[in-house]
């Protein structure tokens, strides 16, 4: 059979944003005075022209069926001049030009049950990754337990009474798609992985897979004669990093597959310097579908974070400030030898002086 | 669909309950409310086996290859490991799309793209996945190509996948946000579709992302998740509007304003007069934005505009996580050549990576391992002392070369300082 003829690709690569944009924002491009922010969920910019842009902001469940984007673009289309644009975290914005017509858009978001928020000083939408929706790999539902913290901190993204914005982030392996935030829910494997040699032979390329150990703990190994892979168990650090690779490495597990919470990350340079988040807890069960065990220690961070913060002070410079032997009196939770860093630059994270808080 | 060939979800089903809105609804409705029968079955056979997930606590897709004719990469193929119980699902890929700079849409091409993807996909997509893309996610492998035919037609191209420069992310930046110092949007579309070929085609040790923010807020994060950030910033006085600065001074207090802006700024440059005025050092200014986000109202970057670009920042695979670290603490971006340094520094980064990076390896990764001096030295960059936090601390060093090194440092500060249009990097004063 003759090879159908193959369409060429027109590699056009990024889209010039321009055509889409609102056409205040072209006018204005590069021109903008200031901003404030009249209530939660709507922001708006003045530009030095005079011109004034109002912004709605809405969470939406971010995995999109065609009905609710058009429904999405119904809603621009009668209040918002039919522009939109999406934020970093998922959410929907709407620009309006026109100020009367803010209030009954966000009557309409809300009545098709979108929430406007997620601006300024609130919990912001969680940044979410894949999971078991679509990734090869995860030991979790991004999705699902997004959902289920959403439900729970709804009040917080819909006002703005943290004392900075808060951003979760939630990642379902360690590769941590998630990336940082003041609080990451990400997964911790907890056992070495079990390996699956029936298969290792024909599905994966040995030396790659050894080569992706951060720890060198594989080795190439013989069983039942034909070639496969062994993990020497006391050198494991349980990553995973070997499973993407090479399948037959099942690292994920039911049981021992857990989560774990890290706090502080922040990627702005304001006030100080852009941080890493920190381990505080981990052990916890990744417990479909709603993942209550993760949410009330979220809730716990945040609850101590709110009373004891001050103003501007993001979860890393409250920290700063209190000392981490606060941190874990203010919330409860367990300080543990897991807490102690062991991996390379770790001398840096010990105190080399005779600061103490007691 | 008839209700006996529907999968009983009782575990999806909680993720209804709740105020927050809820995926699993949408994917209901595909089932039950969408026309195409293709469309019914692949979103409840999706259902069933993500029931199964939840119930085993176990992923059942497997990766594979799938690409479009001509591409590498931009397909995130998807098996079903369980596709016998679940066949309607079991091809089940994601297109990763390149979406326009800055995320803007007009309705139009929303609803053009929704149109596209429910005749050929599962209907379900993302606005945005970690890295920028617009996820369609869930098409057959024959679908994919066609799919991808009709929205190349009408001016989308696919993003990357696989050991290649991937989708970039730029910030709202100047189209609404006054903080911005930079062309985000300009930045944004001149290095990524600079390197084209190298999205569709991955041929690098491992993955590259360009990623640009308008000022140091960096909302792309792009320091902490790039290979290549582009920050803009400022190098000469912050702009003080000292009426409205008076007036935010009284109406909030002195105490508010020196406990939440004056003695929170990291090189304590700022100082309130006793006739409630403010003075910067801006000698000392490290551009960190806090007063500025305080106080839009009075206070705004300075007008003598560039960008910074850091390049190294990477997740925990494989040595751990890393930030990326200044590479050029300053340049201007005003003209057409200005810009084509950018992107010439960018092509010189990745190709001295490509060359000495292992497999695998993230350029942060590389310079890592081969210091950053040599790094600088394989794409032509001079040492800054703004590069570092702190000098050496360790003698253990062989340092035989310091006469010339030095005379370079020398005849370098001598060059700038002569120089009218300056070095290509910054430091030049009168461009
Ligand atoms: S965090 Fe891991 S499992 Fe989750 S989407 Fe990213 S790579 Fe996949
Ligand atoms: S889980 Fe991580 S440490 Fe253990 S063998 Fe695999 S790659 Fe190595
Ligand atoms: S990074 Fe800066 S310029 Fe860009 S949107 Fe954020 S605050 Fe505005
Ligand atoms: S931008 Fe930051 S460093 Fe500069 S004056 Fe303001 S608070 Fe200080």
């Amino acid at each position: 059979m003759a090879k159908r003829e193959m369409r060429k690709a027109i590699e056009t690569g990024c889209p010039d944003g321009f055509q889409y944009m609102h056409p205040l924002m072209v006018k204005n491009f590069g021109q903008w005075k200031t901003h404030d922010h009249p209530r939660p969920g709507v922001l708006r910019h003045i530009a030095k022209s005079g011109d004034a842009i109002w912004t709605v902001r809405a969470g939406t469940q971010r995995i999109l069926d065609v009905f609710t984007l058009r429904q999405l673009c119904d809603i621009g289309d009668r209040y918002a001049d039919g522009r939109v644009r999406f934020t970093i975290r998922s959410n929907i914005e709407y620009m309006l030009a026109d100020e009367e017509k803010v209030a009954p858009l966000i009557k309409a978001l809300e009545a098709a049950g979108f929430v406007v928020g997620g601006t300024g000083n609130s919990v912001a939408m969680i940044s979410h990754t894949q999971g078991w929706l679509h990734c090869d790999i995860p030991g979790t539902d991004a999705s699902g337990v997004v959902k289920a913290m959403m439900d729970e901190l709804i009040d917080e993204f819909k006002s703005c009474n943290m004392p900075n914005r808060v951003h979760i982030t939630t990642s379902c392996c360690q590769i941590n798609c998630g990336g940082q935030g003041d609080i990451a829910i990400n997964v911790q494997h907890t056992k070495p992985p079990r390996i699956n040699h029936d298969l290792v032979a024909n599905m994966c390329e040995r030396p790659s897979v050894v080569a992706r150990c951060p720890v060198a703990a594989i080795r190439p190994a013989q069983v039942n004669g034909k070639p496969t892979l062994e993990v020497d168990e006391k050198k494991c650090i349980c990553c995973g990093a070997c499973y993407p690779p090479c399948p037959p490495m099942q690292i994920n597990d039911p049981e021992h597959t857990k989560l774990a919470i890290w706090v502080g990350g922040n990627h702005s340079n304001a006030r100080s310097k852009p941080s890493f988040q920190k381990l505080v807890a981990s052990g916890i069960p990744n417990n479909p579908p709603r993942w209550p065990e993760a949410t009330a220690i979220v809730k716990r961070i945040l609850r101590c974070y709110k009373e004891d913060a001050r103003d501007w002070e993001r979860v890393n410079d409250w920290i700063d400030r209190i000392g981490w032997p606060r941190f874990f009196e203010l919330t409860g939770l367990p300080f543990t030898k897991y807490h102690i860093d062991n991996w390379r630059g770790a001398r840096k994270s010990l105190n080399a002086s005779s600061y103490v808080r007691i | 669909m008839s209700d006996e060939k529907k999968h009983a979800t009782p575990m999806l089903d909680e993720l209804e309950n709740g105020p927050w809105p809820s995926f699993v609804s949408g994917i209901k409705n595909l089932r039950d409310g969408h026309p195409s029968g293709r469309v019914n079955d692949m979103a409840n056979d999706l259902l069933g086996q993500l029931e199964h997930s939840y119930e085993t606590r176990k992923g059942y897709w497997k990766g594979g290859t799938v690409s479009v004719y001509g591409y590498g990469g931009g397909i995130i193929p998807r098996f079903s490991e369980v596709g016998q119980q679940f066949p309607e699902s079991k091809e089940f890929h994601t297109l990763r799309v390149q979406p326009p700079a800055g995320h803007h849409y007009s309705t139009d091409i929303l609803r053009q793209l929704a149109d596209s993807w429910e005749k050929w996909g599962s209907g379900l997509v993302t606005f945005h996945g970690q890295t920028g893309n617009i996820m369609f996610i869930g098409a057959t492998t024959e679908n994919t190509q066609k799919f991808f035919d009709e929205i190349n037609d009408y001016g989308f191209d696919l993003g990357g996948a696989g050991p290649c420069v991937r989708t970039s992310q730029s910030c709202v930046g100047s189209a609404r946000c006054e903080q911005s110092c930079a062309n985000e949007h300009k930045i944004h579309r001149m290095l990524v579709n600079n390197f084209t070929d190298d999205v569709h085609r991955p041929a690098l040790p491992y993955k590259f992302k360009f990623k640009i923010s308008g000022c140091p807020n960096d909302c792309m994060s792009a320091i902490e998740r790039s290979d290549f950030a582009v920050i803009g910033t400022w190098r000469n006085e912050i702009v003080i509007e000292q009426d409205q600065w008076k007036k935010y001074v009284d109406k909030k207090g002195r105490q508010h304003v020196i406990d939440n802006i004056i003695t929170r700024c990291p090189t304590k440059c700022m100082s309130l007069k006793n006739d409630d005025t403010l003075e910067i050092d801006d000698r000392n200014c490290v551009k960190c934005m806090h007063c500025l986000n305080v106080v839009p109202s009075a206070l705004s970057p300075g007008e003598d505009r560039g960008v910074s670009v850091l390049i190294g920042g990477k997740r925990t695979l494989k040595i751990g996580d890393l930030m990326g670290t200044v590479i050029v603490p300053f340049m201007k971006l005003d003209t057409e050549s200005d810009y084509e340094r950018l992107v010439e520094l960018a092509e010189s980064s990745i190709d001295f990576w490509a060359e000495n990076g292992l497999e695998h390896e993230r350029c942060g990764e590389m310079i890592e391992r081969i210091g950053l001096v040599n790094f600088l030295d394989g794409i032509g960059v001079e040492v800054d002392p703004n590069m570092i936090d702190h000098p050496r601390e360790s003698s253990y060093v062989r340092m035989d070369g310091w006469d010339e090194e030095a005379i370079k440092w020398f005849e370098q500060k001598r060059d700038q300082s002569l120089a009218a249009a300056g070095s290509p990097f910054g430091n030049n004063t009168t461009d």
